[in-house]
């Protein structure tokens, strides 16, 4: 087996006396799929967050492509970096909100230029290339010039990926990226995704979409009460779950 | 008759033969009409009275000493309100910071600066030479450069252009960080997960946003400031309200003066008030489905539907006759 290209070893995070993440170990190999699901409050988003540092961890380690995220190793410990090169790291991470977080003031193209060329340091012009190229991608070709606040919700979650893959990262993380939309602007997100898994994108995804995990994923994870109670191809945990905590959340989605 | 039965009747008819008649309002025309008498008497009131004396209004009102005044006026509005919100945003960030001690001194400013009034710190740095009689610039509490004597550095116009800029700083910084803390948490959190720098994402992504809230209160503070300058007359600088006061000594004709001064700030606050107007529509950009019209477009846009109107009545005319 080839290095992960996340790898999640023994990670722990407590808010005060509530342990969300209760050691959580979770491999993901390049181009590979893996779907989180479980109960709200089981610790999939906090994980997702945890994976590009936007949540500190308190114990354990998170590695994208054998890089730490927010530390550097030295010896058998791991010094947290300064926020300037954590910001530099995780450009290798895309993220998609559930709520997209757009920024309003800005034009879509401006939305998907902005990190390459601020946090990249990309030339304007092949900046605005890869958007165009994108925004191509995702179907919204005619709306660069458009603002956020002019779009649909599945619009603007497309942008949403547009922007994340305009870092060009090693892997997209996406936190329930359909649970803000109207039900027949779902499709269209999903869709997108789709067409991102069959090119390769290493992809990490907390959702609710059953039949997207069952369609896509290469890995299921369920995920309760912080901690991984099981993960396997989709037709193993979906189908046959060997957990009775699984089959029960499964009865309640399905 | 039953109702569904009045109900298709009604339908049966074409939808063009019932006329639309508007409501009447005789309400509205009475509350215009007092309005407008109670304006009648008003300028009558000015305009009749020879007590107010405008012959004197007009011939000081562009008077050399009076427009040097405005101009001095506007010249310690502007430096009040680009310094103090120079300082007022450096405050507010530090007040957001993560360092405590940057952030309780933000505090401690602000508290400071509120709390005294405006005319007490004038005075203050008025008479800061009998204070300190000379600046040095060195190593702190080591040797000093070279050092200046305070009444060469500081003077009148100095120390009056100074406090106002340190008052209204206090003021800014409350009003830029509750603008800060007013864009939605989210934005920051993307911002960061897309790895843009800290300084990008405040001046490229959250300041913008803010401005949507700081622009009106900041509109707020430069009028406040205009006639806020009135109060440097005590240093005995020739701003409008103290010239105003010297030519009303001398030819006594105090209330034509006043005059001459409100319709100064009066001309000085409309213009910044419609300047307001388009820089809220500049960082309204985005967040409104569609701006609202600046009052130009609002007369062009009256204008035009009156010519519509005013060409489609013969058409109206003639459907009505037939």
């Amino acid at each position: 087996m080839s290095t992960p290209m996340v790898d999640v070893r023994g990670v722990h995070k407590s808010y005060g006396p509530l342990e969300v993440l209760r050691g959580v170990d979770l491999q993901v190999q390049p181009g590979e799929v893996t779907v989180i699901i479980g109960p709200s409050g089981s610790g999939k988003s906090t994980l997702l967050r945890s994976i590009n540092h936007l949540e500190k961890i308190d114990r354990g380690y998170v590695a994208i492509d054998g890089e730490f995220v927010g530390y550097r190793r030295s010896g058998d410990r791991l010094y947290e970096l300064r926020e300037r090169e954590i910001l530099r790291r995780r450009t290798q991470i895309g993220f998609v909100f559930q709520n997209f977080n757009l920024f309003p003031h800005l034009t879509v193209r401006e939305n998907v230029t902005e990190a390459p060329i601020s946090a990249q340091g990309r030339p304007r012009g092949q900046a605005e290339a890869l958007a165009t190229e994108l925004l191509a991608q995702v179907g919204l070709s005619d709306k660069a010039e458009a603002y956020p606040r002019q779009l649909s919700g599945g619009q603007r979650q497309r942008v949403a990926i547009a922007r994340a893959l305009a870092l060009r990262p090693k892997v997209v993380l996406f936190d329930e990226p359909t649970s803000a939309l109207d039900p027949e602007l779902v499709g269209e997100v999903l869709e997108v995704m789709k067409a991102l898994a069959r090119n390769g994108t290493t992809m990490i995804v907390v959702t609710h979409e059953i039949g997207f995990a069952r369609e896509v994923a290469d890995t299921v994870v369920f995920m309760d009460a912080g901690q991984i109670v099981e993960h396997g191809p989709p037709r193993q945990v979906l189908d046959r779950p060997r957990h009775d905590r699984t089959r029960a959340f499964l009865s309640k989605v399905l | 008759m039953t109702a569904p039965a009045v109900l298709e009747e009604a339908a049966a008819e074409t939808a063009g033969s019932l006329t639309v008649l508007k409501a009447r309002h005789p309400g509205r025309w009475i509350a215009g009409a007092a309005v407008a008498v109670l304006l009648a008497m008003a300028v009558n009131a000015l305009v009749t009275n020879p007590a107010w004396d405008w012959p004197v209004v007009g011939a000081y009102l562009f008077h050399p000493s009076v427009v040097h005044a405005v101009l001095f006026t506007v010249e310690l509005t502007a430096l009040g309100i680009v310094l103090g919100f120079l300082l007022g945003t450096a405050l507010a960030l530090m007040r957001l910071s993560r360092v405590p001690l940057l952030a309780s001194a933000a505090w401690g400013y602000v508290w400071l600066f509120r709390s005294v009034p405006l005319i007490l710190q004038l005075l203050f740095w008025y008479n800061l030479a009998a204070l300190y009689k000379q600046i040095s610039f060195g190593v702190p509490f080591g040797p000093a450069f070279f050092s200046v004597d305070s009444m060469d550095l500081i003077g009148p116009v100095t120390a009056a252009a100074l406090g106002l800029a340190l008052h209204q700083a206090a003021y800014a910084a409350e009003i830029v960080r509750g603008g800060l803390l007013s864009v939605d948490p989210g934005q920051l959190e993307a911002a960061a997960a897309l790895g843009i720098p800290r300084a990008r994402q405040i001046f490229r992504i959250q300041l913008p946003q803010a401005m949507r809230s700081i622009v009106p209160a900041a509109g707020n503070e430069i009028i406040g400031l205009v006639k806020g300058t009135s109060v440097v007359y005590i240093m005995a600088l020739p701003e409008l309200f103290y010239q105003v006061q010297v030519i009303y000594n001398r030819n006594g004709r105090v209330i034509a003066m006043l005059l001459v001064a409100a319709i100064w700030y009066l001309v000085l606050t409309t213009v910044l008030s419609a300047a307001q107007h388009y820089v809220e529509r500049r960082f309204g950009r985005g967040l409104a489905q569609a701006l609202p019209p600046t009052p130009l477009q609002r007369v062009r846009r009256i204008l035009s539907v009156r010519r519509a109107a005013r060409r489609q009545r013969p058409a109206w005319g003639g459907g009505e006759r037939r």
